[in-house]
């Protein structure tokens, strides 16, 4: 871990500060995979001429990588064929370089829903929340003008089609590619994107379903000879969906010592290091419920330290689904050659931050 | 290909080596050299020895080469400015170039390089650049306007770059746009002038919007933080602003999001606040700053500084969202000691019973300033939510049962304030407070524990003895400790009298002759003093009824709140402090929220006309304690008991005799005091009564040996520098004290201070009507307080319309209203009316009703807080009865005090 650091005279805008830095560590890890002491040294003239494109007097300047490596590239150059600063640094559009071809024009679309959970060691549900993200992938020629359609309540609402199944977004963000304007008056999200992969929106909802996975524990824990954990795991949604490579992570004291495991399905591991056990599951089918049983020895002499109880974590991914229900519509794709592009759309469910405390 | 070669060379003559391949007619050795150079440079090596070679390769054709010599040049320019000469040459030609990109790179170097000789040669190629057909190069250009500026504004002003860079400002590329606005800003920032450079008119603003729909993320901060100055001329302008403002929120930089927060944030306080549109502002706001707690950590952190900021200011905005601000096991420390903060601001009765849930559970964490955090805030709870606090205390017992030493001690803290806060309720829990009396090692928890003691001595029944164990070991003790001991002793004494005079004697001896802590031997004294002269006012005085402690605790001071408002996703809102407490420099002109104009008149408030003081005439009072007063313990009554003391009575501390220099110190006090009164009051009136602080402090203040000293040389050199704070109504010194020096020993002067009212140093004190003085002098400084009577706050343009009057006494609400009784008034009605418009208090109608006559009257302070009441006279009778009504509440207690020092006077 090496810290990045920024410092200032002034009462700085410290908010762009922090965004600052977390951009340059992105542009250096695009254009050198890795931000540690040696590729810093292996790069230093590179990363000289970036950072003068990067911030100028204090006030970031060009930070998009894709367009930074059109002209700022890590072979020397020669005067006379020296490059031009691309038009796209300036543009109103400042992500997306003119003169892109492709011959095949295609777009790809993922719709990731991370699910966010904290429970508490009641077992109530304090925080149930889902953080959705489109990623895209965009191989297409030219400058293309994109709309995407999704089953948005309040656009449904707005253009009279109120009872339809649709998605309330509690909030919405958007790559700087998309007119937040034009969102904001009629719920359109029209954009012309960056060439490759990026991220065009995020959203957040809180979802009042059941957690998709439920993890009741039994932690019994008789000082200086052993802890004994039983684990309940529950798959709490339809029956035609699977959650692939679940793995239960469950802390235990960092001075057990001869694990014994029983599990009903999948195998569990002890991890010295981390202190934890990891119950993984390959393939777990909705409506179904797994026990795991842990033993441990625990030493005479109790350590001085005391212990926090850090919660379970539990990390999956389900396929073909998302808990909030939003659906692409569609995409509808003009450039001005007129080609035809075929957007394809993946959805998947996945663990965000999901807590389970323990007593 | 790696670089990481370069650093590597560290052998005897590699300077010699590096300045012969500088010098080489191989292209590449030479590029080969200059990066060794550079990369010597980068780890701190001095290589400005090297400067000429380096130079010499600045004319090449390849850009890499040319960037690298320009980063040398950057670094070592300013420590061979006569060499760097060398190189404007080929920066000028540069600016020429046909390519933008080196055009540009000419350009932003140049005005990196802080020699005064070559920004004279850098004017004409920026004004060139400023006007380039290149948005590459314009944009560059613009933030070369302000580098320039910071090396030398006088030159920017004077080349007229200024009107260059507002002209860029209706550019037709955003980034140029956005770039020109962020170097305006920082010019009018640093400018002494201000803003008076940049003043943004309705039209640029709208200009300003288009852009922010079009250019990068980065330049839209800057455009939102420009905007964030700029005050509407009205609240249509604010609308149609913010609402070109809202979709930023939707932006994924957490940084546009904030800036627009800002904006938001300070235009809504220009908006009708019971309008829709507020309304509709107000749901906008909270899914944007949840979802800013999705993002990274430090990010996060500024968020959640900023949400402590934004929820003081409208709680309405997340006052669903508790569950947000419940903490995760893996989030930092500093994010997790935040979010504590916001659940305690956001706690109410409607979610208390989760957020007690969750507190509990972080008191039996691991991080130490984690749990006491947690335990504090459940103390917290308790005083915010008169609900919860049976369940809140129940809690905290819970916690102490566990012994775990800080818990203990963070609960017997908190559970003093619930104390305060409900009295005679909780104290059935002291018992098991007791047991835990030996743990306890932290000054603020044996502080709490003897407070808790001294308060409840009459039920508990060792008390003497536990203290008397405190006492043992009072001067090892924290100042903290020793004060609340005092009181607490004091407090047993007046409580129980037998048996404990012996103790009360021994800790009145401690702090007063065995202490050198002032606050600690003043308060020795004054409670000596008080049990000497009238025991049953010392009763009154020490036990008297304290007042109700407030429900909000740490709150940020509403003024210094609405400026950090005006500081959203700065270091400031980050800090919660104003920027001139860390920015070095000079002095930044404070921003301050836009006021509602209220449809008449003008937003702004009118300035205060400065009370002139008349000459004084300073009457030296004694202030030198009699010293039989101070002595004399034996004839104390103490109601029924009549216990008498029999120690022999202490004498008085010799510096207080020593009146060479306290008379020095008094009159000069004297004079600082009476130049307040504008009106020919005596200087005792204005001192407020008996304010004992003010009586004597600066003898209590002054170590013991270095006084004597001043005996002893006659004619040393006294500096006398004096410093005045009354922030509630904003009074400063006019002029420094003038005080001819140097000051022989005996000898007395007095001087008097002019003082005025400045709005701009306005800011609440508690006491309301405090005066803070400090005088310093080349011995020590010395602090010292008094209480100013609030009518010489009243301007002459107090006087109401009557139906303004009555609009205004309906307007306010019947809680704020306080009602008193003056006694001892012996003056007609008219005599009252006419002292009290001397004194700027206006009588706006009278009425005469069933014998009695009932004025109404009206005032103004300075800081346009607007005061109405009501007296009832009977004639003949010595008694009246007051009513005051005031927006402000606080006001109604130095109202009073006002009406009483008019009307006795």
């Amino acid at each position: 871990m090496h810290p990045v650091v920024a410092t200032s005279k002034k009462n700085a805008n410290v908010a762009m500060v922090f965004s600052l830095l977390h951009k340059l560590v992105q542009v250096f890890m695009e254009y050198f995979r890795e931000l540690e002491e040696e590729s810093i040294r292996d790069n230093f003239v590179i990363i000289y001429e970036l950072l003068d494109e990067l911030v100028d007097f204090g006030y970031p300047q060009t930070t998009d990588g894709k367009i930074l490596q059109e002209y700022i590239t890590q072979e020397g150059q020669k005067l006379e064929v020296a490059p031009k600063p691309p038009p796209a640094i300036t543009n109103a559009v400042s992500w997306r370089s003119e003169g892109v071809k492709y011959r095949k024009n295609e777009v790809f679309l993922d719709v990731i829903e991370s699910v966010n959970l904290l429970v508490n060691t009641n077992g109530n549900v304090l925080r149930s929340e889902i953080v959705g993200a489109i990623k895209m992938r965009v191989f297409l020629s030219g400058m293309p003008e994109l709309r995407l359609g999704l089953n948005d309540k309040i656009l449904f609402e707005n253009t009279g089609r109120g009872k339809s199944k649709s998605v309330e977004l509690e909030d919405v963000k958007f790559h700087q590619c998309v007119r937040l304007s034009r969102f904001e008056n009629d719920r359109t999200i029209s954009f012309i994107p960056p060439d490759g992969e990026f991220e065009l929106m995020s959203y957040r909802l809180n979802t009042h379903v059941k957690p998709l996975i439920w993890i009741e524990s039994v932690i019994e824990k008789h000082s200086h000879s052993r802890v004994e954990y039983m684990i309940k795991a529950k798959s709490q949604f339809k029956r035609r969906s699977t959650a692939n490579n679940v793995e239960i992570i469950i802390s235990v004291p960092s001075d057990v010592d001869s694990p014994k495991f029983k599990t009903t399905v999948g195998y569990a591991k002890y991890m010295p290091q981390e202190n934890h056990v990891i119950w993984t599951i390959k393939s777990f089918p909705g409506g179904k419920e797994y026990l795991m049983r842990a033993h441990f020895n625990l030493p005479s002499v109790e350590a001085e330290e005391q212990e926090g109880k850090p919660p379970i974590a539990v990390k999956f991914e389900i396929p073909y689904f998302t808990t909030s229900g939003i659906q692409v519509r569609y995409l509808k794709i003009i450039e001005k050659s007129g080609y035809q592009a075929l957007p394809w759309v993946r959805y998947i469910t996945q663990n965000g931050d999901y807590q389970i405390r323990v007593l | 290909m790696s670089d990481s070669k370069y650093f590597t060379t560290t052998k005897k003559g590699e300077i010699y080596e590096l300045k012969a391949d500088l010098n080489s007619d191989k292209k590449e050795k030479k590029k080969e050299a200059v990066k060794k150079v550079i990369a010597s440079m980068t780890i701190g090596k001095d290589v400005s020895s090297l400067f000429p070679d380096v130079v010499n390769c600045m004319q090449t054709d390849n850009l890499e080469l040319k960037k690298l010599v320009y980063l040398y040049l950057m670094n070592y320019a300013k420590s061979q400015p006569d060499m760097a000469i060398m190189a404007v040459n080929t920066f000028v030609k540069d600016c020429d170039d046909t390519n933008p990109l080196i055009r540009a790179l000419a350009v932003r170097t140049m005005g990196c390089i802080r020699v005064d000789k070559i920004t004279e040669y850098l004017c004409e190629p920026l004004r060139k650049c400023l006007k380039d057909e290149d948005p590459y190069v314009q944009k560059t250009a613009a933030v070369c306007v302000a580098k320039l500026f910071d090396i030398n504004p006088q030159l920017v002003e004077d080349q007229g770059f200024i009107d260059q860079l507002k002209d860029l400002l209706t550019a037709s590329n955003p980034m140029v746009v956005a770039n020109a606005v962020a170097a305006l800003s920082e010019i009018s920032e640093a400018s002494p002038s201000g803003s008076a450079l940049f003043d943004l008119n309705s039209q640029t603003i709208n200009k300003l919007l288009t852009a922010l729909n079009e250019c990068t993320e980065w330049g839209q901060i800057f455009i939102l933080d420009s905007l964030a100055n700029f005050t509407p001329k009205d609240e249509k302008e604010a609308q149609s602003i913010c609402e070109r403002v809202t979709p930023r929120l939707a932006h994924a930089n957490a940084a546009v999001v904030l800036s627009a927060v800002k904006v938001l944030m300070k235009f809504m306080e220009m908006m009708n606040p019971t309008g829709d549109y507020i309304d509709t502002l107000v749901k906008k706001l909270s899914p944007p700053l949840v979802t800013l707690l999705s993002a990274e950590p430090e990010v996060q952190y500024v968020a959640l500084r900023n949400i402590n900021l934004i929820v003081q200011k409208r709680a309405d905005i997340l006052k669903h969202e508790m569950k947000v601000f419940f903490v995760k096991y893996n989030d930092p420390i500093y994010v997790k000691l935040e979010k504590l903060d916001i659940m305690i601001r956001l706690a109410s009765q409607g979610n208390i019973a989760q957020v007690l849930a969750e507190l509990k559970e972080y008191a039996t964490e691991v991080d130490v300033d984690f749990v006491r955090k947690s335990v504090r805030a459940i103390g917290r709870c308790a005083i915010k939510v008169e609900q919860s606090a049976e369940r809140c205390v129940s809690t905290l017992l819970d916690l102490i049962q566990t012994k775990v030493n800080y818990v203990v001690q963070e609960a017997i803290v908190v559970i003093k304030d619930i104390f305060r806060k409900y009295p005679n309720k909780y104290e059935s829990i002291i018992a098991t407070l007791c047991e835990n009396l030996d743990t306890l090692d932290e000054p603020e928890a044996r502080a709490s524990m003897i407070w808790i003691i001294g308060e409840y001595a009459e039920r508990i029944d060792n008390a003497d003895e536990l203290l008397e164990s405190f006492v043992e070991g009072f001067q090892d003790e924290n100042s903290q400790v020793q004060l609340q001991l005092l009181t607490a002793v004091v407090k047993l004494f007046l409580k129980r009298p037998q048996n404990t005079q012996e103790l009360v004697q021994s800790v009145l001896t401690l702090s007063t002759q065995n202490s050198d802590n002032p606050d600690l031997r003043d308060r020795g004294y004054i409670y000596w003093r008080l049990l000497s002269t009238d025991p049953a006012a010392a009763k009154n005085v020490v036990l008297a009824e304290k007042p109700l402690i407030s429900e909000e605790t740490d709150l940020i001071e509403p003024t210094l709140l609405d400026e950090l408002i005006c500081y959203i996703g700065s270091l400031a809102s980050v800090y919660h402090k104003p920027p001139s407490a860390f920015v070095e420099g000079r002095s930044n002109t404070r921003r301050a929220l836009p006021i509602r104009s209220a449809g008449s008149g003008s937003a702004s408030p009118e300035p205060s006309t400065p009370q002139k003081a008349p000459e004084t005439t300073v009457i030296p009072t004694t202030p030198a304690p009699e010293n039989d007063l101070l002595g004399d313990l034996l004839n104390l009554d103490l109601g029924p008991t009549n216990q008498q003391f029999m120690s022999p009575a202490p004498a008085a501390p010799p510096q207080q005799q020593d009146s060479s220099s306290f008379d020095l110190l008094g009159g000069g006090l004297d004079s600082l005091l009476d130049t307040q009164a504008p009106t020919q009051s005596s200087p005792a009136m204005v001192l407020g009564g008996p304010t004992p602080q003010a009586a004597h402090p600066p003898v209590a203040a002054a170590p013991p040996g270095s006084l004597g000293v001043l005996g002893d040389n006659l004619g040393l050199e006294l500096l006398l520098e004096n410093l005045l704070h009354q922030k509630s109504f904003g009074l400063v010194p006019m002029s420094p004290l003038n005080i001819s020096s140097p000051l022989n020993a005996n000898q007395q002067i007095d001087a008097s201070l002019q003082l005025v009212i400045s709005p701009t140093h306005m800011q609440r004190m508690d006491p309301l009507m405090n005066l803070q003085v400090a005088i310093k002098n080349n011995i020590d400084v010395f602090y010292f307080s008094a209480l100013i009577p609030m009518y010489l706050f009243c301007t002459p343009d107090g006087t109401m319309d009557k139906r303004y009057f009555l609009q205004s006494w309906k307007d306010i609400p019947s809680q704020n209203e306080a009602a008193f009784v003056l006694t001892n008034i012996n003056l007609t009605t008219d005599a009252i009316q006419e002292k009290l418009a001397k004194n700027n208090i206006f009588t706006v109608a009278k009425r005469h009703v069933e014998g009695q006559d009932m004025l109404y009257q009206s005032m103004k302070l300075v800081n346009n807080v607007e005061i109405l009441a009501e007296l009832k006279v009977q004639p003949g009778n010595p008694t009246l009865n007051l009513a005051i009504k005031s927006k402000v509440v606080d006001v109604a207690a130095s109202v009073h005090h006002s009406f009483l020092l008019i009307l006795h006077g």
